[in-house]
């Protein structure tokens, strides 16, 4: 069990301990947590540019390695552009991939308009660069074997994808 | 088709990947300037031609696993970008042509498109 930094050691571990004995339990072999902040454009892809580069260390099949990235990109991409900041938390047991990404407001009014293909809040400068297509949490369920948000206006909002290792 | 042959046809500007030119082969392309859709529907190995310079672009192509991109429009992305794209093994090619007649040039000359189900999901995905 790993928990937090970028500590090379832990993570050969983890990868150890994942393609090891099978367990029966869904014990957590690995847990990271990344920061996200607002409108840090600089930074924005790095949580998921390194959980791809850790699922890849652990031997993951790509096209789960992928899957993986592609949730963990847009669920960064919603904090920096749509949430006062908040976090990733990578979590990785025997049987599946766990992203939660959660934040502190602004939350959404309706999640089921969110979930819309083609619906987006983003305003212009954030279009001008190639978001607000409103197809991000569409393709973060795409990309999940599971998925759920849950979201509250004034509190904030927790969105939840797993991908079971096959 | 060679991405060396890609330059010549569309008569583009090598920013990162001279040393790749005769390596690497390209079978599929998609042309966008939304991220998501590009992450949505692009298959790994792609090339991804856009109008977009960000940042963000060589992020998307890292993360999607993109074999190469194409500036259109004449747009040049900062030095900065340009370091990402070394940094991470992404060839970076730059052309005047606008997005329809470099996607246009591409499809014409055998590249072939990324194939889209009814319901708008990927098919034949590579593993
Ligand atoms: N963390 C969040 N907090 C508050 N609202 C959010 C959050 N994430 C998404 N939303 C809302 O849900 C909408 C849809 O999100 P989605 O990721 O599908 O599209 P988008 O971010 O607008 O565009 P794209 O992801 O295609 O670039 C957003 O426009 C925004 O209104
Ligand atoms: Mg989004």
């Amino acid at each position: 069990m790993y928990r937090g930094g970028n500590d090379g050691q832990a993570i050969d571990r983890a990868g150890a301990a994942f393609s090891g004995a099978a367990s029966p339990h869904s014990e957590p072999v690995l847990e990271m947590s990344f920061r996200v902040d607002r409108y840090d454009f600089a930074a924005a892809g790095e949580a998921a540019s390194k959980i791809k580069q850790v699922l890849r260390q652990l031997g993951m099949a790509p096209e789960l390695v992928r899957r993986a990235a592609v949730a963990a990109y847009e669920a960064e991409m919603n904090l920096v552009i749509h949430s006062e900041g908040g976090q990733i938390l990578l979590r990785v047991d025997t049987e599946k991939v766990t992203l939660v990404a959660c934040d502190g407001g602004p939350g959404m009014p309706d999640v089921s308009l969110a979930m819309r293909e083609g619906y987006s809040t983003a305003p212009d400068e954030i279009r001008e660069m190639g978001f607000g297509a409103g197809m991000g949490l569409p393709n973060m369920k795409r990309c999940s074997d599971s998925f759920s948000i849950e979201s509250e206006v004034g509190r904030g909002t927790t969105v939840t994808a797993a991908i079971r290792i096959a | 088709m060679k991405l060396a042959d890609i330059r010549e046809l569309i008569g583009a500007e090598v920013l990162v990947g001279e040393d790749k030119l005769s390596t690497v082969e390209i079978e599929m392309a998609c042309g966008s300037d939304l991220i998501s859709d590009v992450l949505a529907f692009c298959h790994d190995k792609t090339l991804l031609c856009t109008g977009l310079v960000s940042a963000q672009v060589v992020r998307t192509a890292e993360i999607a696993g993109l074999s190469t991109i194409i500036f259109v429009r004449g747009k040049r992305p900062d030095e900065s970008v340009i370091e990402m794209g070394k940094a991470a093994g992404i060839p970076m090619l730059a052309t005047d042509l606008p997005m329809f007649e470099t996607c246009g040039l591409l499809y014409g000359a055998g590249v072939g498109g990324i194939c889209l189900g009814a319901d708008g999901s990927r098919r034949g995905d590579v593993g």
